[in-house]
Order: structure tokens, then C-alpha cells, then sequence
């Protein structure tokens, strides 16, 4: 345990950032005094600035939006949804790419071809730009964008999958199983791919932070998360025509924003080094970032 | 040298392959969504009959078949339709959107490597010590940080902060649109308003961009600083800015080469952003709104514009990799 969430510092601190911001998300909506959705007096409490006091004396730590609302409840309510895509969407990426993959590799022929035919022209398409058509086609919402992200996002890792799969079935131990007579899927399913999938793993948990920024640059443009349900990028959307006047409406959100994705790339780095020693290319997480 | 042509010839056919199925993939997607162009297109006063007649004219009522080899025969062709809403060449519009995003675009990369490549070189050098792990993890937060959001903090800084730190007048830089409305300035004084204008977008998408180069160039150039010739580079008596400057950036060129093709998709998707947030008239932006107003054939060519670039970009550091790396024998694809 101590090993794998803190064997240094940075990685201490990722891990710490990741416990707190999640126990937060979980809390922080449930104590809050006000409710982080209703509108109350919003003469009274509109655009209060960051560690400062309000008119009925309560205070706010990142201070209240346009409509008198506490930004730092808002911003955990936030952070529910936004991790929740982060997790969900890269985790159904990694699905459909490791089946992609696994059966591009073990079944080869017409199957391989079409399917990596398709990973290259979706790779060929930048992945936001793609994001964008997608969402824009669709009625906006959670469950399109988290539909989006794994329908855009498992072309890295079916290639991963598809590149170990071939390496894995061409070693003996695979033979072996063949020789007894365990089944044509059987053998993918138990001795393959426990064998396959250690670097899919590591670009899986890269592949959250991507996610988790992905949604927030389609919630930003409108396009992903709409009001009044909160997540990171339509807060710091509704806080953009502001920035003249009250910048922390748009900032304070980010910085969650910030602070989360780091904490995981942190981690994932580790993994990275720790699992796959340096193999996943950092370049190929370059393309996706939002 | 027979050999080294037909590998290109056949790469070039593998890259246009590639495109075809990008064509094919994004008219698949945008006729696979629900919803009708033609019913935004008619005025809410339109008779009956109106959305009909429309739809007939846009070839929306044909089978997708024929729509097909109608888009595919008009795109080889150059020809990328009609904006449904402003009646104008989808390709006229994208080509008087392309200069700006290509400029910003172009002048951001090469600032992204002048200041990556180094500032990884300067990490590796001292890798392990203080001053290089606070790098990481400030490239990293960089890395981590939304393009949009950097690009709204720099907007708060010179516009909020300005007005409540007072910042010197020399320093106040514009934060929004490409020139001074109503300037009425040409010539050099106009430049020098474009140059203005130009410091913020370019500084967000470099930042982000060399943060992203610097995680790797780190990698890389430490990768390779343990080699023999390193060593001897060293035992020979080249000082540290020819050993880094020559020797070590000779090596790890085709890598950045790579990296600078694969570096495109994060550009466009950071220059979208910029270009939303500090109003500058590009391609993003064309396509941000014509996504809003449902105007499918200049959503399509934005797409085939982008996927092009990207296609085109892959195939240049293909064939430049061979050329600048005498080590890497060409093999067949």
C-alpha cells in the first residue's frame, strides 16, 4: 500500500490531493449551510470575493458566483461529476479498447484490418475536434459525453492491447494451453490477456486526467455538463463574461480542475514507472490533451 | 535512392488511403445524428411546405448513398459545399479563417520548442535535484492546467489585475480580439497593434505546448546522456552548450520531429480554445459556430481541414525521419 500511493513525496502528495478532493466531493454538498443549486437574496450575497464575509456574516472561501451562491460547495458538487466522467469515460474507453484490441490481434484477418483501419482514422481526427462534432451531433448531457470520451478515446489503448496480445500469443506457455485443448477463447481470456494488459492499465489511469479535462473543455464550450448541474468547465464558463469584474467566479473552479488532473498524471507516472519501466510514449498522450 | 522513392510513394498511398477513411468516418457521424438541418433553417413564419422545399434543395432528401458519392466526388475535388447558413463556398469560408489560426498556430509551436526543448535539456542536466523536480511538477501543472483557464487567468491579470494593481501602461497588453476597434492605423502602427493583440493567445498555447515538450525532451535527452560519445564529447573538451547545444539535440531531433507531428491535435484543440476566449476570428472559432447553428457542411470541412493537416503532418515526419537519422535504414512500410 505504502509501496504503491506514497513511496516519495510527490507521489505522497498526488495521493493525498486525490483523498481529500474525493472525501470533499462527498461532504463538503451534504454540510453545506446553503443548498449549492437554490438562489437566495442575490443582491445581498452576489459576487463575494474569495476569504471574505458576506452581508448575513458567513464566510467564503473562494467567495459566491452571480447568483449569491458559495463557490467552494459548488465546486465539490462539481467535482462529483467531473470525476465521475473522469473515471467513467476513460474506463469505458479502456473497455472497448482492450476488446477492440484483444480480438483484432487473436482473431486477425479482416477483423484486424477493419478495426485498426478505424483506430487510424479516428486518430487521424484531433481528438477534441472530433469530441466536438460528436457532442454538438447529440443532445448535450452526462451520459453522451461519457458515451463520447469512450467512443473517442480507446484507440490508444486497443493498439497498446492489440501490440501485447501478439507479442503474448507467440510464447510458449500459450502453446502449451493450446496443446491441452483449452478453448480458442478461453485461452485469450486466462492466459493471454492477465499477460496483455499492464500497460493498458497505465494509459487507462493517464487516460482520467485527459478525460477529466476533455469534459470540461466541452462543458466550457457548452456542449457537455449544462446548468444548472454544476461541473468544472460550465462553472468556469459561467464565470467567463465576469472576468473583468469578479475573475474568481471562473478561477476558483480551475483550480480543483488543476490540482485533480496533476494528482492523477502524478500517479500515473508513477504507475508508469513502476509497471511498464518507461514503455507507454509519452507523445502518444500529447494529441489528446484538451 | 530507388528504394528510399518508393517508400515514399507508398507511404504517401497509405496517407491517402487514410484520408479517404476520415471522409468516409465523418459524413458516417454527422448523417448517423438525430435532428434536421433544414428545420433550424426556416424562419418560425415559413409555410408548410418551406422546410420541404429546402431540404430537396440541400439534396437531404436523397438516399445516403448518393449523398455520399456526392460529398466524397466534391471533396476530392476541392469542393467542400455550401454553408447552409450563409449561402457562401464552405472552402472560401475555411480559406479566410485559415491565416489567422495557421499564424498563431505556427508562431506558438516554434516558440513551444525554443522553449521546451531547452528548459528539458537544463532538467535533465540537473536531473534529480531540487530545481529540476520543481520543474516537473510545474510543467506538469502546467500540462494539467485547461488552455482555457490559462487563457482566462492571463485575460483577469490584464484586465481585473491591471485595473487593481495598476499596472504600468507599458505593460498593459490587450486581451481580447486581433486589432483596436476603430483604430483607423496602417502600416507599422498597425503591426505593432496585430504584435499586441497576438502576446496573450500565443503566450497561453506556447505555455502549454512547451510544458508538454519539456516533460519529454527531459526524458529524452536524458535517455541518451549516459552514451559513449557523450563521454567523449566531454573528454575532448566541448564546453556544455556545444555538448547540449550540438551533440545531444543532433540525437534527439527525429524524436522531436515525431513529437512535432504528434504535437498537432493538442494545437488545434488548445487554439479552438484560444481563439473562443480572446475572440480571435480562426478556424476554431468558425467551426465553434457553425456547430452551434448546425451547419453541418462547415463543420465537415473544418474536420476534413483538420484531419488533412494532421494526415499530412504524420506523412512529413515519415519521410523527414530517414533523412535526419542516417541510423534508421529505410525498410519497406
Amino acid at each position: 500500500m505504502k509501496r504503491f500511493f506514497a513511496p516519495d513525496r510527490v507521489t505522497a502528495s498526488a495521493s493525498a490531493t486525490l483523498l481529500v478532493m474525493l472525501v470533499a466531493a462527498l461532504l463538503v454538498p451534504m454540510l453545506a449551510r446553503q443548498d449549492p443549486l437554490a438562489i437566495g437574496d442575490v443582491l445581498a450575497l452576489r459576487l463575494v470575493a474569495p476569504f471574505s464575509h458576506d452581508a448575513t456574516g458567513a464566510w467564503h472561501l473562494f467567495g459566491t458566483d452571480r447568483f449569491g451562491r458559495d463557490l467552494f460547495v459548488r465546486m465539490m458538487l462539481a467535482a462529483r461529476i467531473s470525476l465521475a466522467i473522469g473515471v467513467g469515460g476513460s474506463l469505458l474507453a479502456a473497455a472497448i479498447g482492450t476488446v477492440g484490441g484483444a480480438l483484432a490481434a487473436w482473431r486477425g484477418g479482416l477483423v484486424d484490418r477493419i478495426t485498426m483501419a478505424v483506430a487510424d482514422a479516428l486518430l487521424a481526427i484531433p481528438r477534441l475536434v472530433l469530441l466536438l462534432v460528436c457532442a454538438a451531433l447529440w443532445q448535450p448531457g452526462l451520459l453522451t459525453v461519457l458515451v463520447v470520451l469512450g467512443a473517442t478515446g480507446w484507440m490508444g489503448v486497443a493498439r497498446i492491447v492489440r501490440g501485447e496480445v501478439l507479442g503474448v500469443r507467440a510464447r510458449p506457455f500459450v502453446e502449451a494451453a493450446q496443446a491441452l485443448g483449452v478453448s480458442h477463447w478461453r485461452v485469450l481470456w486466462r492466459h493471454v490477456m492477465p499477460n496483455a494488459v499492464g500497460p493498458a492499465i497505465v494509459a487507462t489511469t493517464l487516460g482520467v486526467g485527459n478525460a477529466i479535462l476533455l469534459e470540461s473543455g466541452l462543458s466550457f464550450l457548452g456542449l457537455g455538463i449544462q446548468p444548472p448541474q454544476p461541473s468544472w468547465g460550465n462553472m468556469i464558463a459561467g464565470g467567463r463574461d465576469l472576468i473583468v469584474v469578479a475573475p474568481w467566479v471562473a478561477l476558483a473552479p480551475g483550480l480543483a480542475l488543476i490540482a485533480t488532473v496533476l494528482a492523477v498524471t502524478l500517479l500515473g507516472d508513477h504507475l508508469r514507472d513502476l509497471l511498464a519501466g518507461r514503455r507507454a510514449p509519452f507523445a502518444r498522450q500529447l494529441g489528446e490533451r484538451a | 535512392m530507388q528504394n528510399e522513392l518508393s517508400v515514399i510513394v507508398r507511404r504517401l498511398a497509405g496517407a491517402l488511403v487514410l484520408f479517404w477513411l476520415v471522409v468516409t468516418l465523418i459524413f458516417v457521424l454527422i448523417r448517423m445524428a438525430p435532428g434536421d438541418p433544414a428545420e433550424f433553417l426556416v424562419p418560425p413564419t415559413a409555410a408548410a411546405g418551406d422546410a420541404a422545399r429546402l431540404r430537396s434543395e440541400l439534396g437531404l432528401d436523397r438516399p445516403l448513398a448518393i449523398q455520399y458519392a456526392r460529398w466524397a466526388g466534391a471533396v476530392v475535388r476541392g469542393n467542400l459545399g455550401e454553408s447552409f447558413s450563409s449561402r457562401q463556398p464552405v472552402s472560401r469560408l475555411l480559406l479566410d479563417a485559415a491565416p489567422v489560426s495557421i499564424a498563431l498556430g505556427g508562431i506558438s509551436l516554434l516558440l513551444t520548442f525554443l522553449i521546451g526543448v531547452p528548459l528539458g535539456m537544463f532538467q535533465a542536466a540537473h536531473r534529480g535535484r531540487a530545481l529540476d523536480r520543481l520543474t516537473t511538477v510545474v510543467t506538469t501543472a502546467v500540462y494539467a492546467a485547461p488552455t482555457f483557464w490559462i487563457a482566462l487567468a492571463l485575460v483577469a491579470v490584464f484586465t481585473y489585475g491591471a485595473a487593481t494593481f495598476g499596472l504600468p501602461e507599458a505593460m498593459r497588453l490587450p486581451a481580447f480580439g486581433i486589432r483596436t476597434p476603430g483604430g483607423g492605423v496602417h502600416g507599422w502602427a498597425a503591426f505593432l497593434d496585430l504584435t499586441r493583440h497576438a502576446v496573450l493567445p500565443v503566450a497561453t498555447l506556447a505555455a502549454v505546448g512547451a510544458a508538454g515538450i519539456a516533460r519529454y525532451s527531459r526524458s529524452a535527452v536524458a535517455d541518451v546522456l549516459p552514451d559513449g560519445w557523450v563521454g567523449t564529447a566531454r573528454a575532448k573538451g566541448a564546453t556544455a552548450s556545444r555538448v547540449y547545444g550540438r551533440h545531444v539535440l543532433r540525437n534527439i531531433t527525429p524524436q522531436l520531429v515525431v513529437l512535432g507531428a504528434l504535437s498537432l491535435p493538442g494545437l488545434v484543440a488548445g487554439s479552438v480554445f484560444v481563439e473562443s476566449v480572446f475572440s480571435w476570428p480562426g478556424l476554431g472559432r468558425a467551426m465553434l459556430v457553425a456547430i452551434q447553428a448546425r451547419d453541418y457542411p462547415v463543420v465537415m470541412g473544418a474536420t476534413v481541414f483538420y484531419a488533412a493537416a494532421v494526415i499530412f503532418a504524420n506523412f512529413a515526419a515519415d519521410v523527414a525521419l530517414p533523412l535526419l537519422d542516417p541510423r534508421r535504414t529505410t525498410r519497406p512500410v
